[in-house]
This record gives C-alpha cells, structure tokens and sequence, in this order.
C-alpha cells in the first residue's frame, strides 16, 4: 500500500480504477506443505505447482457513490477481483488504484476468530483495518447495536449462531465509515427484517458519496441495490453496463432464465 | 454478445476537474481529503519500505491488543495464570541447577545460581518469542485472508506477548539476586539495553520462522528441538568463560552468545559488558531482524494465497 506519486490520479470522480488487472497465482495442491514432502518431492523431481490465470486483463472504474454489482459463474474471478481491489492479493500485472478507506466483507470467512470473544474480535478487526483505538471505541456501540447483539458480546464467537455471526460482519463493515465497501456473497445473513436493513444501510451509504462493490449470486439483490453491473466469466469482463442488461445477458448466457431461485439467496 | 458492453449513456460524461485538483483527492463536496492507495506488481519483490514502516507504524496498535488479547486467552490477568508463569520457569532453573551442580561435583554456588536463572529466563523469553511467532502468520489465516495490514504486525505481537510473559520473571530474579549478595548498582542498568538487543534478535528470528511456516507446516514439530539445542549451545548452562577452546566455535556461530555472556558479566559478576561481546552481540542482533524482515516482508504478500 503507498500512496501514489505519479501523476495518474483516481480523483476525476472515480473512487476505484482497476487497470489491464491480471492476477495469476501459483498455489500448491500437496495435502500439507511440509519440508518433509519438499525433500521427497524434490527426490522425484515432480512439481506439485499449478499455475491459475484467476484475472486477465480486467480494465474498469468506479464513481463515487456508484453501487456495482459483479456477478458471474463459479470460478470467474469474482472473489480474486475482489481481493486484489482490498489489497490482499497482490496483482501479477496492471494496477489498482483506489480513493478513500477500504472496508471488506468477504466470502472466506470474515477474519473472526472463534475463540476470541465478540467485543475482542470487533476490536481486533477494527484496528487492523486501521482504525485508531478512539475511532473503534466511538464506533463500538454503534456496530454492536447494528448488529443487535448488545447481550453477547462478551462470549466467545463459537457460541454464536451463523446468523449472529454474520450479521456481526456486516455490521463490523458497514460501520467502519468506509469510502470503499466491498462485499462478497454475503447479503444473505440474517433473517429477512435485518436484510432489509442491511440494504438500508447500503443505500444510506452511496447515498453519501461512498462506493460500494457488490458480489452476489442473488440477481434479485443487484437489480434492487445496483446502478451498474459487472458480468464476468473465467477471468475476464463479458459486459458492463445497466444491471438490467448484463442480467438479461447472463440469464440468456447461462440459460437458466430469471425465475425466483435464481433472483432470490438460496 | 461483444465481449465490452458499452457503459450506459449516463455514465459516460466524464466531468474533469481543474488540473492540480487531482493529486490531492478531495471530495466533491470538500470534505476532508480521502486516502489513495495504490496496488501494483512489485517489481523487486519488496515494497516501498518507507510507506511499509509508517503502515506498521499506523497500526501498532493492533499489535498491542493482540497481544493483550493473546495474554487474556492464557489467563495472563489473573492469580493463577500469573503465579504458572513465575512457577514454571523457577522449577525449571532449579532442575538445571541440581543437574549442573551434580555434573560439577557440588561445586557450584549461589552466584552461579543467579547466572544459570538469568540467563534460562532471558533465553526462555527469546524462546517465547520465536515458538508464539512461528505460528503467528498461520493462525491469523483468517484475518489475513480477509484484511489488507502489514503482516509483520503478527509475529511482532508474538514478540511482545513474550516480552509481557518475561517480565513478572524478574521479580522471581531479584530476590535471588540480592540473597547471593551480589552488587546492586548502576551497572545493572545495563541489562536494558541488552534485553532490547534480545527483543530484536527474537524478532528477527520470529519473522524469518513465521514466514518459512506458511511453506513448510512441520517447521512447528521440530522447532522445541532446535530451540532446546541452541539452549544447550549458549552460554546458560555454563559461564561463557568455561568453554574449552576445541569447542569455541559453538559460541561464534551462536547469535545469541555475546547477549548471554554480557547479561552474566552485569548481573552476576557486576561488571560493565566488555564492548567487544556487546558490539559482536548488537551485530548479530541487528544482522538477523535484517535477514528476518526482508524475507518475511518479501514474501507476505504471498501468503493469503499459501494460507
């Protein structure tokens, strides 16, 4: 992370500029990496290395206050794109370029430790996202009386159900005061009353200027909460336009039309 | 379909601010300026040390409270928790010294008692350090998957989560130290200076630990017999002075030898550090949180996808 001393600039009123992104990452599929299977392996000579071109070339931006939604198959890209957006993979090639703070709410289990109570991990959370020790204390109370969980803050996170613990999540994200919001599959916590919030707040958000990037498999979500929409498909941008269109498009692409199960969270 | 749908109509008038409105990214309805951030491709594997220092700098606090988070989960706040720490190191200390007195015909006295505690509880907080450290990265899995921070802050937690487990041994030092009769001066000031050499030393091993342990899983299972290893090859167990020529490069090769040695020098012989044991001990010490953090540094960012 750095700030930038050249002369591109993200600030003509975009607050995201994702450039010629292509991300490729070498993951190993042994069971365990271990010295002792390297040793072994390095014996046979045989690579246990596979090579994944998870992004290619993927070029668009974002303006402030602009709510866009990615959607796509499995296996396009979409949680990579978002990961690289908040900086925790590194990008092969291109740039990313962002304007304002960042907060995430991702797919692969949100960063709470389980043994760790609600209070510690909200804590944790807040400050390695940067947030300084006062900020977190103002915002404590609001992100626990968002959540709604003012009663079981003090008990270790493995004693909550998987709605409280998502809803704890979002509420962390949201509340984070992000100019940035990144959200990956994971509207579909709570019960119906605290998803209606949830999208409450979202609008609230972009209605301050703030930007948010929407990952979801729920085409009814990113009709409802989008201004623009991202289709992607095996690494690469198929279409960026009106949420309407790509839907139609991916709908028709994957032929599976639009009917409840495919609008609505399973 | 073509591949790039065209963006909708609306979105397309691109309005341009004034030229030098850019760089400083205010928001439109000026309030106060929002933080840019690029990510690139490094080109040398590292990235710009100066924004990585201030970053970690930024964020010390995280390191701070999960440390204190870490000291809670093992009860570091309460009576008991608290007496286990001071317990388990004093029955440790007397252990080796009935061995070590044994093997020396029963010649070893008090003074040698507070050389021998000293240095396994100096030893045992760089030991700390380095064994909470190489599981630091491992088990942040989670956060580190989900947060974008400098991940150097985890094993550095670890590095202060021991220094916290240290402290309360100094109270079980000191009434050994006085009871041995041994000077109680200005010199012992010294012993600052040398601990903060052992806090960098047990930082840098724990960074180049916790990054190797994303790659090879094992290192854990077979750390406690490196670590016990190198406690046998400082000078704890035996004064430094001690050691048979033939077998002097142990102590050479040993980072950790000339910060032990100049401990005992202070504390149980009362005498200032020789500047040659201190320069040859800030070398190492400096030398190896080098070595560790360029290499945990170069590699973290590889680590949310080893994880």
């Amino acid at each position: 992370m750095q700030s930038a001393s050249n002369g591109h600039s993200a600030s003509d009123g975009h607050s995201i500029k994702v450039e010629g992104l292509s991300v490729t990452y070498r993951t190993s599929y042994e069971r365990a990496p271990t010295f002792r299977n390297t040793l072994i392996r390095l014996g046979r000579r045989q690579r246990m290395v596979r090579e994944i071109d998870a992004l290619k070339d993927v070029s668009f931006s974002v303006r402030h206050g602009t709510v866009l939604g990615i959607l796509g198959a499995n296996g396009a890209g979409k949680s990579t794109l978002v990961r690289t957006i908040a900086g925790i993979l590194p990008p092969t090639s291109g740039r990313v370029e962002l304007e304002g703070r960042v907060s995430t709410l991702l797919a692969l289990g949100v960063g709470f430790n389980k043994q760790l109570s609600g209070r510690e991990n909200v804590v944790l959370g807040g400050l390695a996202a940067g947030l300084s020790r006062s900020e977190m204390e103002a915002k404590y109370e609001e992100i626990v009386e968002f959540a709604e969980l003012e009663d079981f803050m003090d008990l270790p996170m493995r004693t909550y159900s998987s709605g409280m613990y998502g809803r704890l999540a979002f509420s962390v994200a949201v509340n984070m005061d992000p100019d940035i919001l990144l959200i990956d599959e994971a509207l579909s916590v709570g019960d119906a009353r605290f998803r209606r919030k949830s999208f409450d707040k979202m609008r609230e958000l972009c209605g301050q200027a703030r930007t948010i990037v929407l990952v979801s498999h729920a085409l009814g979500s990113i009709r409802e909460l989008c201004d623009e929409a991202i289709w992607m498909h095996k690494g690469e941008v198929r279409g960026w336009d009106e949420p309407d269109a790509v839907i139609e498009a991916y709908t028709r692409f994957l032929d599976v039309g639009e009917d409840a199960v495919t609008l609505e969270d399973v | 379909m073509s591949p790039h749908t065209e963006r909708p109509a609306a979105e397309r008038v691109v309005t341009v601010p004034p030229a030098g409105d850019g760089r400083d990214g205010r928001r439109r309805d000026g309030e106060p300026t929002r933080e840019r951030q690029v990510h690139e491709p490094h080109r040398v594997g590292l990235p710009p040390i100066g924004a990585y220092v201030a970053d970690l700098w930024r964020r010390r606090e995280f390191a701070f409270e999960m440390s204190r988070t870490d000291l809670r989960a093992q009860h570091f706040n309460t009576v008991f928790g608290q007496l286990w720490l001071v317990i388990n190191p004093l029955l440790l200390a007397c252990v080796y010294f009935i061995l070590v007195d044994i093997l020396h015909a029963g010649s070893r006295g008090t003074d040698f008692f507070a050389h021998l505690m000293a240095g396994l509880f100096a030893y045992h907080f760089v030991s700390d350090a380095v064994r909470q450290g190489a599981k630091s990265v491992v088990a942040g899995g989670r956060l580190i998957l989900n947060t974008a921070f400098p991940r150097a802050l985890l094993p550095l937690s670890s590095v202060m989560t021991a220094f916290m487990r240290f402290v309360p041994t100094i109270a079980i030092y000191a009434p050994v130290h006085v009871a041995s009769g041994l000077p109680i001066d200005a010199t012992l000031l010294w012993v600052v200076p040398i601990v903060a050499l052992l806090a960098l030393l047990a930082s840098g091993v724990a960074m180049l630990v916790a990054a190797a342990q994303v790659y090879f899983r094992d290192i854990s299972s077979f750390l406690p017999y490196v670590l016990r290893i190198w406690l046998y090859a400082s000078p704890v167990l035996y004064y430094a002075h001690e050691v048979p020529e033939r077998y002097g490069v142990i102590l050479d090769v040993n980072p950790i030898a000339p910060l032990l040695t100049a401990l005992s020098e202070v504390l149980s012989q009362g005498e200032v550090p020789a500047a040659g044991v201190l320069g040859l001990g800030l070398v190492w010490a400096a030398g190896i949180f080098v070595v560790g953090a360029l290499f945990f540094v170069s590699r973290e960012r590889e680590f949310a996808v080893r994880l």
